[in-house]
């Protein structure tokens, strides 16, 4: 029976080989499939298994994970001040994470590539990994006074302010907005109904409408008319006169483009500065239609429309619409039609002007540091388009600018102190509600440190004028500006 | 001349003392383990782990002082190798139920293992010869078949998760599947070394194989029906497979006959096929081993393919090195405790430990059939070999399904999973095995030459 017992053995061994060759092929092999399967619940411990990196911002934590005692979730993360920081730290639910958290996932959570050589430190001394810490360009200040003045408005709107220097982010602000404390606790079954309630609200809470949302422009476009018609002549200036009838026919149509509320501009021959101090529009459609859809949307882009940009989150793409004929061209230019921005596209052309006609590229990430403090990365600003305007054109504007805030529809605008330029706008919507009011701005005019962008959705209900931007959205842009410039 | 005579027989060593280290090893590696779970769950070592290991080691030097009194020459690796795959399942089901695991518990499993290693003891003490099974043939083989169908008795059988394979006394309950296994192979062995001259040379041969004569075919068919009634009517795919497989393994071993063989997988395979078009639960069974990342196995709620899923992502999650004990998330994966404990100890020790483990396996099945080789009559032989075959087979059967290598079927893995039957029974099929080692590696007797004409046998 040896002979039997002999070839039993080799089918045992057989056996074993066949089992152990299957583990390592599924322990070896396969495992990262596995590891990786959205069904696998164990990603969801993970996440709570490592102490993720802080999101900072002058100086303030925004969001921080905090040791817990139970086993299975050993850190929860909490938010200071969530609400007013809501779209910009975003929210770490039990599957997926939002803006900030979202975006620098890989360094908060360590799982970066930046992060090997300290991985690798930690393995050695037996310390657990921790996550890197993203600090933000947010001035808490400017932050705060622009969400507290939107609020008081009562409306649903966005702000967002930059360095025209840099493009350092100082405040983005959208309202409604939501806790995302309640987004990013352990328990699936809270998390995901809060999310699907948050979700289906129809006024968008989780919506960041700074760099997410496109509006109607409305007058605050006229600014990039003007950019146009001042760079296509160099002689032009502020006094150049310009025709500004009552109404302006629109060719090949039976309709004339009225100014707001039917009002005369001046005596139908006014300066440039006059046109933008009032936001006339007959002028500024003629202009667009003199210079051709072409080079309006060029101007527009060199501005920085249709350049993908992320702050790191991605921003929407703005549009200056399709080229139908004269009269939509008209309406383009004065910021109707389906000419569409985002408040971030709004507040990089007042930046762009700021800052001589160089467009910098809007960043949110300031610097990043590994857990014991040691810069891992630090934000190089970065031009995202030269000569968007000449230097000449930028001077030009800046000082029409400035002068809508001191003469025209901005007065709600000005910081005692400090010389502000800006320009209102009230941008029709399609549906008949009550019109948006927008206002972009920088101060001071002469050497400008802050640029922003302001609307109120449906803000421009119960005002009869053109200064509507400048009734609800100016003094919005003000708080801001005086928490920035510290006045 | 003065020269002392080299004698002729090679002494075979007793090797009690190296026994006594390893087993000391074996239970520092599972003192260890727990600590281990200790510290990554609480912090700290945990208060039982003296308890838990001191009882162990008691246990195991109980178990070595009776194999070294009334087992001398039995194999020294055996006691050593089932004891360290015992205390890791040990460690592993302590560390379920403080993840925790409903229905894990680390007290009942210490207490069936020590009930296990009495049994182990009493055994070597009580069968002093294992041949003396073989005058009860008839009779482990009526005991087996009893033991086999006692589920299906009303009133004393209990159907546990779609399974009739348990027969309970109020809260108590046990699988007499387990036991029957070790009744079987007492029966399979006797018998076939009654019948293997018959079986093995009478028959025609057919093209390139011997065939059998119909009337010797009964057994077969009998064993065969057995196996089939087991499958359909307990719904028990696990145990009808070990057992069929393990008589047909023993009827080659007894017969030489290729034949036996390709005549039983030709059985079992048409009466699994008839069973899987009749049965939906063992069509299921196919249909999740061959694509159990499909969504639609996946969601089913019975006989779907969450349960091997979860298994496999807990694989996936140890990867090579393991998350370390008492890391990972074991307890998501449902009966980690009992089938699936090979996947629990796979998240947690990784590739590693588990190549480790089924070398455990292996060495110890190695140990079993080098017993069988060694043994000097053929009932022994069949005997150590089916009951180590059978023990390969179980490992094959129960890894090879919850790591999808072949159609899940639910049996335990022996030693580790949680349950005390089966414990139970494989303790005993140790015993049988190290009683049949130390009839096999003790000298023959040796004849005292320079007495004349006259031979003395001295033991």
């Amino acid at each position: 029976m040896n002979g039997t017992l002999k070839r039993v053995a080799v089918a045992c061994l057989a056996m074993f080989a066949l089992l152990m060759i299957n583990v390592n092929f599924l322990q070896a092999v396969r495992a990262e499939e596995y590891r990786t399967d959205p069904r696998n619940t164990r990603n969801y411990y993970d996440r709570y298994a490592i102490e993720r990196g802080r999101i900072t911002a002058g100086g303030k934590v925004l969001a921080q994970s905090v040791e817990t005692k139970d086993s299975d979730f050993k850190f929860v993360r909490k938010y200071t001040d969530g609400k007013l920081y809501a779209h910009v730290t975003g929210y770490f639910s039990p599957e997926s994470e939002s803006a900030i958290e979202r975006s620098e996932n890989a360094l908060l959570d360590g799982s970066s590539a930046d992060l090997l050589l300290r991985r690798s430190i930690d393995l050695f001394t037996g310390e657990p990994t921790r996550g890197a810490s993203v600090d933000l360009t947010i001035n808490p200040k400017a932050q705060k006074a622009a969400y507290d003045a939107l609020r008081n408005s009562g409306k649903r709107g966005a702000v967002i302010a930059l360095d025209p220097k840099t493009g350092a982010i100082l405040a983005m602000v959208s309202l409604p907005t939501f806790d995302p404390a309640e987004l990013s606790g352990t328990d699936k079954g809270t998390v995901f109904k809060r999310y699907d309630e948050l979700d289906a609200d129809k006024s968008q809470p989780l919506l960041n409408r700074t760099i997410s949302q496109t509006y109607p422009p409305g007058s605050t476009f006229k600014v990039v008319t003007m950019a146009a018609y001042l760079e296509a002549d160099s002689s032009r200036g502020p006094q150049t006169t310009v025709a500004a009838p009552q109404r302006l026919p629109l060719p090949q149509t039976n309709i004339s483009l009225p100014n707001y509320g039917g009002a005369a501009c001046g005596s139908g021959q006014v300066t440039l500065v006059y046109a933008l101090e009032k936001s006339c529009n007959t002028p500024f459609a003629s202009m667009g239609m003199e210079l051709g859809f072409d080079a309006m949307k060029e101007q527009t882009e060199k501005f920085g429309m249709g350049t993908p940009v992320s702050v790191p989150m991605a921003a929407a793409q703005s549009d200056f619409g399709k080229d139908y004929d004269k009269a939509a061209l008209a309406m383009a230019s004065i910021g109707q039609r389906d000419n569409r921005m985002t408040p971030l596209q709004m507040a990089m052309i007042a930046a762009g002007i700021a800052n001589d006609g160089t467009v910098m590229k809007p960043y949110l990430v300031n610097k990043i540091t590994d857990a014991k403090g040691d810069a891992i990365e630090e934000a190089e600003p970065d031009e995202l388009k030269t000569d968007a305007v000449s230097s000449e054109t930028a001077a030009k504007l800046r000082e029409m600018m400035a002068s809508v805030v001191s003469n025209g529809t901005a007065n709600l605008a000005q910081v005692p102190g400090v010389q502000v330029a800006g320009k209102t706008g009230t941008a029709e919507t399609l549906d008949g509600a009550p019109p948006h009011a927008w206002f972009i701005s920088f101060a001071p005019a002469e050497d400008p440190k802050v640029a922003l962008a302001v609307i109120v959705e449906s803000g421009a209900a119960n005002v009869g004028a053109e200064a509507t931007g400048g009734h609800t959205a100016a003094p919005i842009a003000k708080a801001v500006l005086e928490a920035v410039l510290n006045k | 001349m003065s020269e002392v005579a080299v004698s002729p027989v090679p002494m075979p060593a007793k090797r009690r003392g190296a026994q006594l280290i390893m087993l000391a090893l074996a239970v520092l590696i599972v003192m260890g383990a727990y600590a281990n779970v200790g510290l990554a769950i609480d912090g700290q070592v945990p208060a039982g782990m003296l308890t838990y290991g001191l009882s162990l080691g008691g246990l195991m030097l109980a178990a070595y002082l009776v194999l070294a009194k009334f087992a001398p020459w039995a194999d020294p690796l055996i006691l050593p190798l089932v004891t360290l795959v015992n205390g890791i399942g040990l460690v592993v089901i302590y560390r379920l139920e403080s993840a925790p695991m409903k229905g894990a518990s680390a007290t009942n499993q210490i207490i069936m293992t020590g009930i296990g290693v009495v049994l182990f003891a009493v055994t070597l003490l009580v069968l002093r010869d294992h041949r003396a099974l073989q005058r009860l043939t008839y009779t482990a083989g009526l005991v087996g078949v009893v033991l086999l169908i006692s589920p299906l008795v009303p009133g004393l059988g209990k159907e546990i998760n779609g399974a009739r394979i348990w027969i309970g006394f109020g809260s108590a309950t046990i699988q007499p599947a387990e036991f029957a296994k070790i009744a079987l192979v007492v029966f399979f062995a006797g018998y076939l070394v009654a019948k293997r001259d018959v079986l093995a040379l009478a028959g025609r041969r057919l093209l390139f194989i011997d065939l059998p004569r119909a009337r010797d075919l009964g057994p077969v068919l009998i064993t065969w029906a057995v196996a089939i009634g087991v499958l359909v009517l307990q719904k028990d795919l696990g145990s009808s497979l070990l057992l069929f497989g393990g008589f047909v393994v023993m009827l080659y071993i007894a017969t030489q006959r290729t034949s036996w063989v390709l005549i039983g997988i030709l059985l079992f395979v048409g009466g699994a096929f008839l069973a899987g078009q009749l049965f939906s639960h063992v069509g299921d069974r196919f249909d999740v081993w061959l694509n159990p990342s499909s969504a639609e196995f996946y969601e089913r709620e019975f006989g779907g393919s969450y349960q091997i899923m979860q298994g496999l992502f807990g694989l996936g999650a140890g990867g090579i090195l393991g998350t370390g004990l008492g890391q990972g998330h074991p307890e998501l994966i449902p009966l980690a405790f009992s089938d699936f404990i090979f996947n629990a100890t796979g998240e947690e020790l990784g590739l590693t430990g588990l190549m480790a483990i089924l070398m455990i396996y292996a060495l110890i099945v190695q140990r079993g059939l080098r017993t069988s080789l060694a043994a000097r009559d053929p009932f022994s032989k069949l005997l150590a070999g089916g009951l180590s075959f059978i023990l390969a087979w179980q490992v094959f059967i129960i890894v090879g399904g919850v790591t999808n290598l072949i159609p899940l079927t639910g049996l335990v893995t022996p030693f580790m999973s949680q349950g005390g039957s089966a414990l139970l029974a494989n303790w005993i099929l140790i015993a049988l095995l190290v009683r049949t080692s130390d009839a096999a590696r003790r000298p023959p007797p040796q004849a005292i030459q320079n007495e004349g004409l006259t031979q003395v046998f001295q033991r």
